[in-house]
């Protein structure tokens, strides 16, 4: 009983014959992603030591790198490209504005707390 | 495909059971619910580690000084190297994953069996190689000194490796000259009645001063990050100083209490999401193992159809979507 797959990864650029197929391509790519990013852990290349927007470029490479396998992971291992729209969007973007939200609000208190120990006369470390 | 759902004769009917809303079954609908929940959950624990983590951003330990260790590979220090393996078994596990619920919409009871073993054999080396992590990081590397302000203050000194100056870090085994102490550890069964102490640490502070004394290349790395992004050297003066006015407590290896790599909010962190992973990871090879005997024994082969497999291996490809972010947080970053 096949059901049916969409046997195409990155809008329709790599085509696949067969849905086994398909899951050994997002295999490759999922683990040449990670290759990058462990490469990139490793050396730590200088240049890419300096502060862009706030954040080091390093982070920034690691952290879209991570998103993108997330998205390979839930698109085609958990088949959300055959899935209806809605529960597609039900599901995803749910989940990213509530954790956007999340992250958004912790980090910002962290950051404050950071800089009362750091600016101001208040000390936890005597 | 609907087989799971019993007929109750009323399908005309909208109440009448059996309704596929959204074209995706009960059971993969509820596992989806299950599944948006369950990342909440995660990404609060990781939101947390950030709040943390920028709360003492000049001071948070360097990932890669952390996890340097590989089975079998003693005394090299190899950072990233176990970490990405494990990574790469359990993307590997999740595609012999897809490659059960592939098969299964195919109906070939063989490759279903044979995937979903593949599946949780790769689980159970991952579970493996977390437990391993963590016996390493629990037993620790070099040790080091805590202050009386809950900072850590490590060892080590400067050598040519190359002609290039390097910092080297040096175990408080090495650097202790041992003196007899008179300090015995607090039973229960003397003194206060029905309380304990914890096991004394292998060095007493003054120990590691008369060492520290005693060898003139001995410098203390700090906890704070420089310029550099790396962890401070003091000089000479600057660290037995600080080492005799602040130093209070030998610490080796990580616990809830305290962390040799730097401050042990970073050891409560590692412990509590890796180990709520692992918890997931667990109970995934636990889901995998009994689905698996259904394989083997055709229950789905006489239900017409291997949701199931599908249903289960949502999960697990969940448990991998959340190593990913794991992986980025706790090593990468």
């Amino acid at each position: 009983m096949a059901q049916e797959h969409k046997l195409a990864i990155f809008r329709g650029r790599w085509k696949f014959k067969s849905n086994t197929q398909k899951i050994w391509g997002v295999l490759a790519f999922l683990t040449f992603v990670t290759a990058i990013e462990v490469i990139l852990g490793i050396y730590k290349p200088a240049f890419l030591n300096e502060p862009i927007f706030g954040m080091k470029g390093l982070n920034w490479i690691f952290i879209i790198l991570t998103i993108v396998k997330a998205y390979y992971i839930t698109w085609d291992f958990m088949h959300m490209r055959d899935e209806t729209s809605f529960l597609r969007r039900a599901v995803v973007w749910t989940a990213v504005f509530l954790i956007c939200y999340l992250v958004f609000i912790l980090l910002q208190e962290g950051g404050y707390v950071f800089n009362v120990y750091d600016e101001t006369f208040i000390k936890r470390d005597f | 495909m609907d087989s799971t759902a019993v007929s109750t004769g009323t399908d005309e009917k909208t109440w009448g059971g059996g309704n596929k809303p959204l074209k995706a079954s009960y059971g993969k609908m509820m596992m989806w619910f299950f599944i948006v929940s369950d990342a909440l959950t995660f990404s609060g624990f990781l939101a947390a580690y950030g709040f943390s983590r920028f709360k003492f951003i000049d001071e948070w330990p360097i990932a890669d000084e952390v996890f340097t260790h590989v089975p079998f590979l003693h005394g090299q220090e190899l950072p990233m190297i176990y970490v990405a393996f494990m990574t790469f078994i359990l993307i590997m596990s999740s595609v012999t994953m897809v490659l059960a619920v592939d098969a299964g919409h195919h109906m070939n009871k063989q490759k279903v069996t044979l995937y979903m073993f593949l599946t949780i054999i790769g689980g159970v080396i991952f579970v493996g190689s977390q437990a391993w992590e963590w016996a390493t990081f629990i037993n620790g590397d070099y040790g080091a000194v805590q202050t009386k302000g809950g900072n850590i203050l490590q060892f080590g000194e400067y050598v040519n490796e190359n002609g290039e100056q390097k910092f080297k870090r040096i175990s408080i085994e090495d650097i202790a000259l041992s003196e007899t102490t008179t300090r015995t550890q607090h039973q229960r069964s003397n003194g206060l009645w029905y309380v304990d102490e914890a096991p004394l640490p292998p060095f007493t502070i003054n120990e590691i001063i008369k060492g520290v004394e005693s060898n003139s290349k001995i410098l203390v790395r700090t906890q704070t990050i420089n310029d550099e992004g790396e962890k401070t050297i003091l000089s000479r003066d600057a660290s037995l100083a600080k080492l005799k006015s602040e130093g209070k407590l030998v610490v080796k290896g990580a616990n809830l209490k305290v962390n040799e790599y730097g401050t042990s909010l970073f050891a409560d962190f590692f412990f509590f999401i890796t180990g709520f992973h692992g918890f997931h990871v667990f109970s995934g090879v636990v889901i995998n193992i009994i689905i698996f005997f259904n394989v083997v024994l055709g229950t789905y082969e006489r239900r017409g159809s291997y949701e199931m497999v599908e249903k289960v291996g949502l999960y697990w490809h969940f448990v991998d979507l959340v190593w990913v972010f794991v992986f980025t947080f706790f090593y990468l970053v």
